[in-house]
């Protein structure tokens, strides 16, 4: 909705104050619009005001809960909620994470739109709620209606797992399934479309009646993106500096990026991620076309444009993150019988993409195709997210990553990651790179400067944390802060080191913990530094320390969270269950945060 | 007496170290950062080790936002350079598994050092040495340093009692802290009732650095009149009479600082065997008492002697060590360099000088020096014996091995290159890129440079004339360039000071004659004295003295004359 269309029935302000807004706004250009709606957003924020509504007061009420770990989830629940909002009810949106439990006895509607993550485990922001309604205390829901919306990648093998979950546990619990849950995979976008639209269709009657006579809601979501620029209209940013930084022995090529944002209005806090549309490698391109046997400047269609397979293979479509459906649909278009019975076998699949890119799979089964035959197997390109290594308030209109890049010698020639190699290697100094902000409201720095904070965060988890210090050093944060570090090499691997040295020598960095694992017989990680440091973790977290786990998901988050158990239990004599309770306590508070890949 | 403000910075650091420990212990705990808090690394020295860090990556570290690359180097304490082949394998060993650069660095002061040890591996080194019954106490820092002694094994039973007096007097001359065990050892050693004292040195030990040598004329490998004190054995029919003692020497200048200069060492006079370690006591304690604590550059003994005056010097040893010096024995030397290849003792064994190029042992492409010594310490019977001039002799085989090892050392590239005499009578330091002072290269230029000139020494029929050429980074005198015929000290990357006119035999220091000049014009120079020198040159005469006859420099007789 238009700001110069906004009426005061349909918005939260009086008519003096929507006065004065449409009349700045008109003197406003654009850049500078976008640029004022960034900081009324993080005001709002930071003020800890809820932008979403308050609960219907009676009678058929629409709760949309998302639970999201790279925005996608979220992203369709805004859309979805916008769209209710435009058939003229309103549903209540929110996060998995903000979501108290004890409310969802006193749902009747609920959309649970929720993403799968790793080994099929929920995302970080819907934990909680997970755990909750598989737990002793979930309640009886005999007066609710659900319908879940799954998302996924169906080259895992638990796929859509978490909403496999809600959807079969809240049936369970005796509530009633408005619509089939639907599995979507990677490319969901049409599919979602059509099951908000159906869905929306479905609720309409029954929640318009019973919403008729109630004040209008408030705006569910900010009047408008807090950034102009999203995932869809990425902003044109150009490339500062890759600046190596582990040293020349080092096995890692971990580059700082600095990438300019001057003049966009972008605003980010500390926590959230910046999304990256990356184009393929020109070369690995080439190679691909040449032994396919395909015409460089054959046409193609893209989103009803003909454009040259060239092109569309650099800027539009997968090639480094290879999908089952890649093997499966190439298996089918070459004939290749082997190849086909191996798609049969998912373990055998996964096991044999997780080593191979598209150009290994045609490298090692060559055959000629057509263009747009090719097309078909492969999937679009999707952006990836990194955490922000850096806060505004030190680097302005600037934005900071750190970005592992993905590099490897197999089957005769070089590997490198799709965006990693784009950024790290490929990207020169002044090009181009398009690029969003993607908030994380469940990795924030405490709202109080005076709350200590622990951060965990070995090998690219160092990222947030940069950008937590710097934010707590401009803000003259008197709060401890006290990081955990940890890489394979001192002398090679100590990222940002020199920065941190510095933190430590002027007091920002209250304690300074590393781990490098190879640097002696025995491997040692930073789960070992948290326990040899029980006491004083726990009496940290007694004293109210927030806590923030970021980097590998799959092991390191695991035996952090295993040290940390371990240290409640023996510092705060507890018993199994009850030190699952302590972090699960913290967890809900908002005290353990986790940005974990 | 002066007010402590006055005094160096370093001795604040000494006296507030409780007997040099400083907060090493802190510091060695501390994971965040490869190097030790500034003051510390002033106490490290005494234990053996300088911190450094890899100037070549200095700036691409900083753009990597990693501190400076920090090692140690960690020198050993050996007195007179000797090594047991046992001794050899475990000290090869920890450069192995313990150091980065995986070498080792014979010294010119006889002993090794390692390169690249991190500072989590600074422990297990220590520790290590300590299995093979060798330390790092005192191998730096403002102490009696590791003490010199010809290693010449040819006359082995004078050898033998002179090296037995060098390595009393390395220990009397120890510091008495126990610093040293409770660092590196967690120490059960360390007695619970235990109270650090120093008698000799006292809680500041020495204004500066101290240097001592034992020579056996006629060899002055030592360079015994380099060292702040020096002992020349006097053989009289075929047993040790006693020691002409030397004082005073010393190399360290500081460029445009004219208060600064090398000094060759001053005879004192003749001393009996028995007062050796009395006098030498009393050398130290003068220095300690005499020496200038406020100026570090002013602070080795060779400036207290000329401050306060040679007789006054002696004076206060004599009555310290309660002995009267007799006249200095008439003694000959005849060379600084070593002699190559095989000789034979008088007890018929057979002793093996093989040229090490800048005491640089490693496996090298095609030369894998370590492994052909670990070969060679696997089956030798003898020891070995690192010299002065950073080569290193195997000491001690009899003949029915003397076929197997000279084939071992061909085998690993030990023995078998043709080197000129002038390469053997060349030596550099280890400057760039660890050492922090250099300013310009040494062991890495040495080799490509020595070639060059070679080439003029052909051209002018001189290759068989020993010339002692000395290169450093650095106008400290690690290399002892100011005692060189043809000495280098560097100014900047690829500029030098060329000395000449010290007369090959070390007892006269030389005298600049070039300032700051680079490659191009140092081969100039030395193609047109060389020039001069085949010419001109009277028989015998060494190329260091041609240039002081013929007037390109003047003879240097006493150190605080040398900028005149």
């Amino acid at each position: 909705m238009l700001l110069s269309t906004l009426t005061q029935e349909n918005s939260v302000l009086n008519a003096q104050q929507l006065a004065q807004l449409q009349q700045l706004a008109a003197q406003l250009n654009p850049i500078q619009q976008a640029w004022v709606s960034g900081y009324l957003a993080a005001t709002s924020q930071l003020t800890g005001q809820s932008l979403t509504a308050a609960q219907p007061q009676a009678g058929q009420s629409l709760t949309i809960v998302y639970g999201s770990q790279t925005g996608n989830a979220k992203a369709l629940a805004q859309s979805l909620s916008q769209s209710a909002q435009s058939k003229g009810f309103t549903a209540e949106l929110i996060s998995a994470a903000d979501y108290k439990v004890q409310r969802l006895k006193k749902e009747t509607h609920l959309i649970v739109i929720v993403s799968t993550h790793g080994e099929g485990e929920p995302p970080e922001d819907a934990e909680a709620l997970h755990q909750f309604i598989f737990g002793k205390k979930a309640p009886k829901l005999d007066t609710l209606n659900f319908a879940v919306l799954g998302l996924g990648d169906s080259s895992y093998e638990f796929f859509c797992q978490t909403g496999k979950d809600f959807d079969t546990q809240l049936e369970k619990l005796g509530a009633k399934r408005l619509f089939d849950r639907v599995d979507l995979d990677v490319d969901y976008e049409t599919q979602a479309n059509q099951w908000s639209t159906d869905i929306l269709e479905r609720l309409e009657p029954e929640l318009k009646n019973a919403q008729q006579g109630q004040v209008p809601q408030a705006n569910v979501i900010p009047l408008t993106p807090r950034n102009a620029y999203s995932k869809t209209q990425p902003y044109t940013a150009k490339l500062i500096a890759a600046q190596k930084i582990t040293g020349r022995d080092s096995n890692k090529d971990v580059r700082h990026i600095e990438i300019d944002l001057e003049g966009s209005g972008i605003h980010y806090q500390p926590g959230d991620s910046l999304g990256v549309w990356f184009s393929n490698d020109e070369q690995l391109v080439a190679q691909l076309l040449s032994a396919l046997g395909i015409d460089p400047q054959s046409e193609v269609q893209f989103d009803d444009n003909a454009i040259s397979i060239r092109e569309a293979l650099i800027n539009h479509y997968e090639l480094t993150q290879l999908h089952p459906g890649f093997v499966t649909t190439y298996a089918e278009l070459t004939g290749n019988d082997e190849l086909t019975e191996l798609a049969q076998d998912k373990a055998a699949l996964r096991a044999y993409i997780d080593e191979r890119q598209v150009i290994d799979v045609v490298l090692q089964n060559p055959a000629k195709l057509d263009a747009t035959q090719f097309i078909t197997a492969l999937r679009k390109l999707t952006p990836r997210l990194y955490s922000i290594a850096s806060s505004q308030q030190e680097v302005e209109e600037e934005v900071h990553l750190t970005v592992g890049v993905v590099g490897y010698e197999a089957f005769g020639q070089d590997h490198l990651g799709g965006a990693s190699g784009f950024l790290g290697r490929r990207l020169q100094e002044d090009d181009s790179v398009r690029v969003y902000i993607e908030p994380n409201n469940n990795f924030r720095l405490p709202e109080d400067d005076s709350v200590p904070v622990i951060m965990i965060g070995p090998g690219t988890g160092i990222a947030p944390f940069r950008a937590f210090l710097q934010h707590r050093d401009n803000n003259g944060a008197d709060g401890k802060n006290w990081l955990f570090f940890g890489n394979p090499h001192f002398a090679q691997d100590f990222l940002y080191q020199t920065e941190l040295l510095d933190f430590k020598k002027r007091g920002v960095l209250t304690r300074l913990d590393v781990a490098f694992s190879r640097d002696q017989a025995q491997k040692v990680y930073v789960q070992d530094r948290l326990l040899e440091n029980a006491q004083a973790v726990y009496q940290w977290l007694q004293d109210g320390a927030h806590i923030y786990i970021c980097g590998d998901g799959n092991k390191m988050a695991k035996d952090v969270h295993l040290a940390l158990l371990q240290i409640v239990k023996s510092q705060g004599q507890l018993d199994d269950e009850q030190a699952e309770q302590y972090l699960t306590d913290l967890r809900t508070n908002k005290r353990l945060q986790k940005d974990v890949y | 007496m002066s007010l402590d403000t006055e005094l160096s910075p370093v001795e604040g650091i000494k006296t507030s170290s409780n007997f040099l420990r400083g907060t090493i212990a802190e510091g060695l705990k501390d994971r965040t950062t490869g190097a030790f808090v500034d003051d510390d690394t002033q106490l490290t020295k005494f234990h053996g080790f300088y911190q450094q860090d890899d100037r070549d990556l200095r700036a691409e570290r900083k753009a990597q936002k990693l501190e400076p690359l920090y090692s140690f180097m960690l020198r050993a304490r050996v007195p007179g350079g000797v090594a047991t082949p046992q001794q050899w394998l475990a000290i090869d060993k920890i450069a192995g598994d313990l150091t980065a650069a995986g070498s080792l660095r014979l010294t010119t002061r006889q002993t090794f050092q390692y390169h690249g040890v991190y500072k989590h591996n600074l422990k297990p080194v220590i520790q290590e040495l300590d299995k093979a019954l060798i330390d790092s106490i005192a191998a730096c820092g403002d102490v009696n340093r590791n003490i010199m002694c010809n290693p010449n094994p040819v006359d082995s039973h004078i050898h033998a009692e002179v090296y037995d007096w060098a390595k009393k007097i390395s220990e009397h001359l120890l510091p008495n802290t126990k610093a040293y065990w409770e660092l590196w050892f967690d120490d059960e050693r360390v007695a619970d009732n235990h109270v650090d004292e120093e008698p000799i040195y006292g809680n500041t030990y020495l204004p500066r650095k101290f240097k001592a040598a034992v020579a056996i004329p006629p060899h002055n490998d030592v360079d015994v009149y380099a060292n702040d004190m020096g002992f020349i054995a006097i053989i009289e029919d075929g047993k040790l009479a006693g020691f002409n003692v030397t004082v005073g020497g010393g190399m360290g200048t500081t460029h445009g600082d004219v208060k600064t200069y090398p000094r060759a060492a001053s005879t004192f006079g003749f001393i009996r065997p028995q007062d050796t370690l009395k006098v030498a006591e009393a050398i130290l304690t003068t220095q300690r008492d005499f020496g200038n604590r406020k100026d570090r550059k002013q602070a080795r003994l060779k400036y207290t002697i000329d401050t306060i005056g040679i007789d006054k010097y002696i004076s206060e040893v004599e009555t310290r060590a309660g002995i009267t010096f007799e006249p200095a024995r008439e003694v000959t030397f005849t060379q600084q360099g070593d002699r190559f290849g095989w000789v034979k003792g008088f007890d018929g064994k057979w002793h093996l000088t093989v040229f090490i190029e800048s005491g640089r042992i490693k496996d090298f492409p095609g030369k894998p020096l370590r492994t052909g010594l670990v070969e060679i310490a696997k089956i030798h019977q003898g020891d070995f014996r690192m010299t002065a001039n950073q080569n290193l002799i195997i000491a001690g085989v009899p003949d029915e091995q003397k076929a197997t090892i000279e084939g071992l050392a061909r085998k690993y590239g030990l023995l078998g290159e043709t080197i000129s005499v002038l390469k053997e009578n060349s030596m550099a330091c280890v400057a760039l890129p660890t050492c922090s002072l250099a300013m310009a290269e040494a062991e890495r230029y040495l080799p490509e440079f020595v070639a060059k000139v070679e080439q003029l020494t052909l051209k002018h029929g001189i290759e068989q004339q020993p010339i002692v050429m000395r290169m450093t980074g650095c106008p400290n005198g690690c290399a002892r360039p100011f005692m060189a015929e043809i000495g280098f000290v560097g100014k900047a990357d690829g500029r030098y000071n060329m000395y000449l006119g010290a007369d090959g035999i070390g007892t006269r220091v030389n005298k600049l004659y070039k300032e700051n000049i680079d490659e191009a014009t140092i081969l100039a120079e030395l193609d047109e004295l060389f020039g001069q020198y085949s010419k001109a040159r009277e028989q015998g005469e060494t190329f260091g003295n041609y240039v002081v006859r013929a007037g390109i420099v003047k003879a240097v007789h006493e150190g605080r004359l040398w900028h005149e």
